[in-house]
């Protein structure tokens, strides 16, 4: 893979990291909070892949594996206090969730 | 080391340690039985235990005179023992501890003996003979200590017990508060005592008496700074005890302790410590000329000062304490100049003659509903001929009635020794004559107002013999005890000084004969005078025109609160005291490590504030964290 | 293994008190007194059966039994114990005041009775091991462990403001306690580069070269610890609070023993381990211990509390301690030892006396009792004598102590010794206001007080019978103390070596300068055998 081709993949992976920040920042709905984390991940994720295939390492590959079983885990732990905080409160709104504080 | 060893050596030492120690067992069987024992009892526990002492001290004295000049040792355990210093439990028994010793069991025995009647209706009664015991044990052990720090454990000693015995009636605060300014006051004078040993054990490495002063002759050049130093330190202690300038304020304020008490303590023996100590450590204060100067300096201005107080008195006790403070002066002043068995002698002469004064007051007020106030008595002679006779002898010795009374020659002897001294010899022995004038018109205006004149109050019931006896005794011993020591013209006898002389340098006198009879007679004649002038104003009825005059009422009111003493240190030491404390009661230093606490608590406020709950703001925190974190790796 | 037991007796010993608490309220108290019977017991035998070092210098040395154990021997950390007289002399004041302790408290603690005692005894074992660790990290270990028992016993059994005194006097000694572990650490670590072998043993640790410089801040971090916990001004403010907040038993440990540890730290670890830096700090420390003396005298005065009264007390009296440390000469360490266990009786009498007033009255506040000398005669005498031994009345134990303190200390600093024997007029003023408020005066009893007031019963009397004979005893007759702590004391000394006699002796030898002319050839006669100046 060329120098630059790399450098396309890490602005890609940058602006997509930066819409997760911005997705999470700017949501209030738990559940899109949730996505843009996802988002997040997946961006550091391709910035490894890109790395790996840049310099022809498995060191990439094993950490995207990583993050895919991270982010996995993340999303299950996270929709199940989701749905737990939303049986209570009826709501998915993370400024809702406030009322945990204290 | 004994004399000589052998069999009666052993026995006498035995006697030597039970002297102090029957007095302590009488305390400490009283202390154990818990007040629970019955009066006589207790009675035979404490009047007994002193007797007994005072049988032993006989004994010794006996066996001491017929060994002709020797030193009674006995040490009984070693106390401290570390690397550095060594003290020992021990007691030595020379000519001057002797006197001592005899002149305390005696008095002891005699004022225990009247106590048993006096407080016979107190509910303390039990409690009064155990604080007596354990005084007399704790005098008994200064005086025959051979080792300055067991000769401290019995000075504090008595401290201690003339503490408990002046609040002795604790219900009323003022008696407490008395005993705690002389407590506090003496205190004071003591701490100065034990940096003076400090110093000495540093330097010389022993405390005990004699290898210590003969460590400091060798040592320590005449007037160097060390033992000036020390000798000032220990003079400290003597006049806190003594109650000399400038610590002489607790002794007037003392007398709210049992009559008794007063006689015991605060007249005969306690308050003679300093003299004790001072003659004890004669060697070092010869060493510090200078010290021994002020020693006469202080006695000299006390003298005055307590004269000058005593005259405005109305309290009967207060012009007794008055009188003992100008009399311990006189000894003061005769250790001043060096006339150390003429000191001796003015302590023997004053034990039985104050003593004797104070029974007979305290003889007086049991009769009269504990009347203090001289002028609410009055024409008393007829109805209390026991104690008018007392008191009469008393003050006559007291007031150097010539001839006839022991005072006359104790004092008689102080005057010439000062005459003789120089320097300041002459500023000295005039002081003392005016004192000698003064005195007896102090006392026989007490004589006068409470003895002549109209009656106020009405004498109830006759005195047992525990109270006729000891006043008899030492009515006979106020008139003759003076008969061992006289001057030329009156037959030169000089018994006590050559008993004393294996034990206190003697110093030649150096006026003549001739000389030392016109003193003596100037002093006859001044203490006539003194008799005079009391009756003309206090026995005549003059008294009335010299209150009339404002000066005179004023000087009387300044003379009255003992020279305005107890004001100025109200307000230069125990206000600002108090004052610290009240204001700091609550630790300045808490409240900054309070103050710390706050912070924490502001900062834990503040911090809280972040966590606020909100999901998104934490989000962007991190979010921010990690640009700066970024920026921080790439730029920096 | 003896030693290992001693510590291991009042551990098990707490523990089955916990159980026992089912089987009646009085068990846990006879549980508590028999572990410390037993450990008495074998303390004694100890000694007994021991090399013969308690009186006179052997092939021993001070020691009189020890145990050694690899514990963690990668990080150099060993099981160690080690007894010698000052230990022992320790230990045995520790084990009779937990044992009178537990007396007092017989009727005033009521609620979880099993638990009580548990930690009371836990307290115990982990100052026993204080005493007895020459493995610095075991030594940390013990000094932690002796914190938790007593916060709770603070916290749990304490009087109104438990909490806050609790949290105090826990921030306190463990903070100042973190400041020491890393002073630990730092000297372990600088060993290792020195030697290259990692030890927390105290004897290869005490001979590490150390720059002056690191060594200064080294035993500041030791010192500091110590400091908190004798206390001395100023940071001695958590102590008014705990002992005034802490159930009597609480009291008479924090005051009888837990504040030795302090002492004792500073005699065993400060000056031994860094000699040069302990005598730069020297004058700095004596001038906090005489400050201590007269700023815990006027404060103590100021107090309406009996038990804050008594608190500010130990304050001053712990001053001497400090000084005398400082001072490092033979007599004056003599005197600190008779000091640490003259105070622990009289002060904790003192605690225990006030304990059953507050028992009978329910109030410690001065403002409203007064002229309890009628009612209650024998509470009262005993109370007197207490605080005349704390006056430093001669012939009670607290005299010898600082007469020898003061008489050690003259030698090295003569101004400041004379400052902290000021003390000595401020303690009769605290001491007799104290007595003076309390039993003298008209007769004052508080409405809520328990009528009719009993004096002391056979219990009560008991306990402070034998806490008045050890006072007089002591007073009297210190020889026994004085000749258990020699070997051990002479032992730190030589330890600390080179400087600290030097200290000593060059002060000894400033004071003869003083004497103008010097035309005389005598040098004053010296008592301490390690301040070696000159022979004359």
């Amino acid at each position: 893979m060329p120098a630059n081709t790399l450098m396309h993949a890490w602005i890609l992976a940058v602006v997509l990291f930066g819409l997760g920040v911005a997705g999470l920042l700017a949501r209030r709905n738990l559940v899109f909070m949730l996505m843009s984390i996802e988002i997040m991940l997946n961006a550091a994720g391709l910035a490894f892949i890109a790395a790996g295939a840049r310099w022809g390492q498995a060191d990439g590959q094993i950490m995207f594996i990583l993050i895919l079983t991270l982010a996995a885990a993340e999303v299950s732990v996270g929709l199940a206090l989701i749905l737990r905080l939303f049986s209570g409160t009826e709501s998915v709104d993370a400024d809702a969730a406030r009322a945990l504080h204290d | 080391m004994p004399t000589r060893p052998g069999r009666c050596t052993t026995d006498m030492a035995t006697l030597l340690w039970l002297v102090p120690a029957l007095p302590l067992l009488g305390f400490l069987l009283l202390f154990l039985s818990a007040g629970r024992a019955p009066r006589p009892v207790s009675a035979l526990i404490g009047v007994g235990s002193t007797a007994l002492a005072a049988v032993f001290a006989l004994v010794l004295a006996g066996w001491l005179l017929s060994q002709g000049s020797g030193v009674l040792r006995v040490t009984l355990w070693r106390w401290i023992a570390t690397a550095g210093l060594q003290v020992a439990i021990g007691f030595q028994l020379d000519t001057l501890s002797l006197v001592m010793m005899l002149v305390v069991t005696f008095v002891s025995f005699l004022i225990h003996l009247y106590s048993s009647e006096f407080m016979q209706q107190d509910e303390g009664y039990s409690r009064f003979f155990a604080y007596m015991n354990l005084f007399v044990a704790s005098m008994l052990i200064l005086v025959l200590a051979d080792d300055l720090l067991l000769l401290f454990l019995g000075w504090e000693g008595v401290g201690l017990c003339s503490y408990l015995l002046i609040g002795f009636w604790y219900r009323n605060p003022s008696n407490g508060y008395a005993a705690r300014k002389a407590f506090i006051v003496t205190r004071v004078g003591d701490t100065a005592f034990m940096i003076g040993l400090l110093l000495l054990a540093t330097h010389l490495g022993t405390l005990a008496i004699g290898p210590m002063l003969a460590g400091a002759q060798v040592q320590w050049p005449t007037g160097s700074v060390l033992p000036t130093a020390a000798a000032a330190l220990l003079l400290g202690g003597a006049v806190g005890k003594s109650a000399q300038l400038p610590l002489q304020t607790w002794l007037p304020d003392a007398m709210a302790g049992p009559t008794p008490v007063s006689a015991l303590i605060h007249a005969a023996t306690m308050v003679t410590a300093g003299v004790y100590l001072i003659a004890r450590m004669h060697a070092l204060f010869e060493l510090a000329p200078s010290v021994l100067l002020a020693v006469a300096a202080i006695g000299a201005a006390t003298l005055l000062l307590a004269a000058f107080a005593a005259l405005a008195q109305h309290d009967l006790k207060r012009i007794l304490a008055y009188s003992t403070m100008s009399q311990i002066g006189y000894m003061f002043l005769a250790l001043g100049v060096g006339a150390w068995s003429a000191a001796i002698f003015h302590f023997m002469t004053h034990a039985f003659f104050k003593a004797l004064l104070f029974l007979a007051a305290g003889a007086v007020m049991m009769r009269i509903n504990d009347e203090h106030n001289i002028f609410r008595m009055g024409g008393l002679r007829r109805e209390l001929p026991m104690a008018f006779w007392s008191f009469l002898i008393g003050s006559a010795s007291l007031a150097a009635l010539p001839l006839i009374t022991a005072g006359f020659y104790s004092k008689d002897l102080i005057l010439w020794s000062a005459w003789n001294f120089r320097p300041g010899g002459a500023v000295l022995w005039l002081a003392g004559l005016l004192g000698a004038l003064i005195t007896p018109i102090y006392i026989f205006r007490a004589v006068f107002v409470v003895f002549f004149g109209a009656q106020h109050t009405r004498p109830s019931s006759r005195y047992g013999v525990r109270i006729v006896l000891p006043l008899t005794v030492l009515s006979v011993l106020a008139l003759t005890a003076g008969f061992v020591e006289t001057p030329h013209a009156l037959g030169s006898i000089s018994a006590l000084s050559r008993l004393l002389a294996s034990t206190l340098p003697t110093r030649e006198l150096a006026g003549s004969a001739a000389l030392q009879t016109v003193a003596m007679v100037i002093a006859m004649v001044l203490a006539l005078l003194g008799i005079a002038i009391a009756w003309w104003i206090y026995g005549r009825g003059a008294a009335g025109a010299l209150r009339a005059s404002a000066p005179v009422r004023a000087l009387a009111r300044w003379w009255l609160g003992g020279w305005g003493f107890d004001w100025l240190y109200d307000q230069t030491l125990v206000q600002p005291f108090l004052w610290i404390t009240r204001i700091n009661r609550a630790d300045v230093i808490d409240t900054g490590y309070g103050a710390l606490a706050a912070l924490g608590r502001l900062a834990n406020g503040l911090l809280s504030q972040t966590e606020d709950g909100r999901l998104r703001r934490y989000a962007g925190w991190i979010a921010a964290g990690s640009l700066v974190a970024v920026a921080v790796a790439m730029f920096a | 293994m003896m030693l290992t037991w001693v510590i291991l007796v009042p551990v098990i010993g707490g523990g089955v008190a916990v159980l026992a608490e089912r089987s009646g309220t009085d068990a846990p108290r006879w549980i508590a007194l028999a572990a410390v019977a037993i450990d008495l017991a074998l303390i004694i035998a100890i000694t007994v059966t021991g090399p013969a070092a308690l009186t006179a210098a052997s092939a021993h040395g001070p020691w009189l039994a020890e145990t050694y154990w690899r514990w963690i021997p990668q990080l150099g950390i060993s099981f160690r114990l080690d007894l010698d007289g000052l230990s022992l002399v320790l230990i045995l004041l520790a084990l009779s005041l937990t044992a009178l302790s537990v007396m007092t408290s017989w009727k005033e603690i009521a609620e979880r009775v099993g638990m009580f005692h548990a930690n009371l005894l836990w307290t115990l074992a982990g100052i026993v091991g204080v005493f007895l660790a020459l493995d610095l990290f075991l030594f940390f270990f013990f000094w932690e462990l002796m914190l938790v028992p007593m916060y709770f016993i603070i916290a749990l059994w304490g009087h109104e403001r438990r909490v806050y005194a609790a949290i105090k006097f826990f921030l306190f000694t463990q903070g100042s306690g973190l400041v020491m572990l890393v002073a630990i650490l730092a000297l372990v670590f600088i060993h290792r580069r020195a030697t290259g072998v990692l030890t927390f043993d105290y004897f290869a640790l005490r001979g590490t070269p150390l720059s002056p410089r690191l060594a200064f801040w080294m035993m500041l971090g030791f010192f500091f610890a110590f400091a908190v916990k004798l206390p001395t001004v100023p940071v001695h403010s958590w102590l008014p609070d705990a002992h005034t907040e802490a159930p009597t038993a609480g009291s008479v440990l924090l005051a009888g023993v837990l504040l030795k540890t302090g002492a004792y730290g500073l005699l065993r670890f400060v000056v031994p381990l860094f000699p040069q830096a302990a005598h730069a700090f020297a004058p700095v420390a004596m001038l906090l211990g005489a400050i201590s003396v007269l700023y815990g005298a006027a404060l103590s005065f100021a107090q309406d509390d009996m038990k804050r009264l008594v608190a500010y007390s130990s304050v001053s009296h712990m001053g001497f301690v400090l000084l005398a440390v400082f001072a490092w000469t033979s007599l004056s360490l003599h005197g600190a030892m008779v000091e640490i266990v003259a105070h622990g009786i009289s002060t904790g009498a003192l605690f225990i006396v006030v304990g059953m007033l507050q028992e009978r009255l329910h109030t410690r506040d001065l403002t409203r009792i007064g002229g309890l000398a009628a009612a209650l005669p024998r509470l009262s005498a005993l109370m007197t004598v207490f605080a005349i031994a704390s006056l430093g009345l001669p012939g009670l134990g607290n005299f010898i102590g600082e007469f020898l303190i003061l008489l050690g200390s003259f030698s090295v600093n003569r101004s400041l010794t004379i400052v902290a024997s000021l003390g000595l007029v401020a303690a009769v003023i605290y001491a007799l206001a104290l007595i003076a408020r309390a039993l003298h005066g008209p007769e004052r009893i508080p409405p809520q007080a328990h009528m009719p007031l009993t004096d002391v019963g056979a219990r009560e009397t008991t306990v402070l019978a034998v806490l008045s004979a050890a006072i007089l005893w002591l007073g009297v007759y210190p020889r026994p103390l004085l000749d258990a702590v020699a070997t051990g004391l002479g032992a730190l000394q030589s330890a600390a070596g080179v400087t600290m006699t030097s200290a000593s002796g060059s002060g000894a030898q400033r004071t003869p300068g003083s004497a103008p002319g010097g035309d005389y050839s005598g040098v004053p006669v010296r008592y301490s055998p390690h301040s070696a100046g000159p022979a004359p």
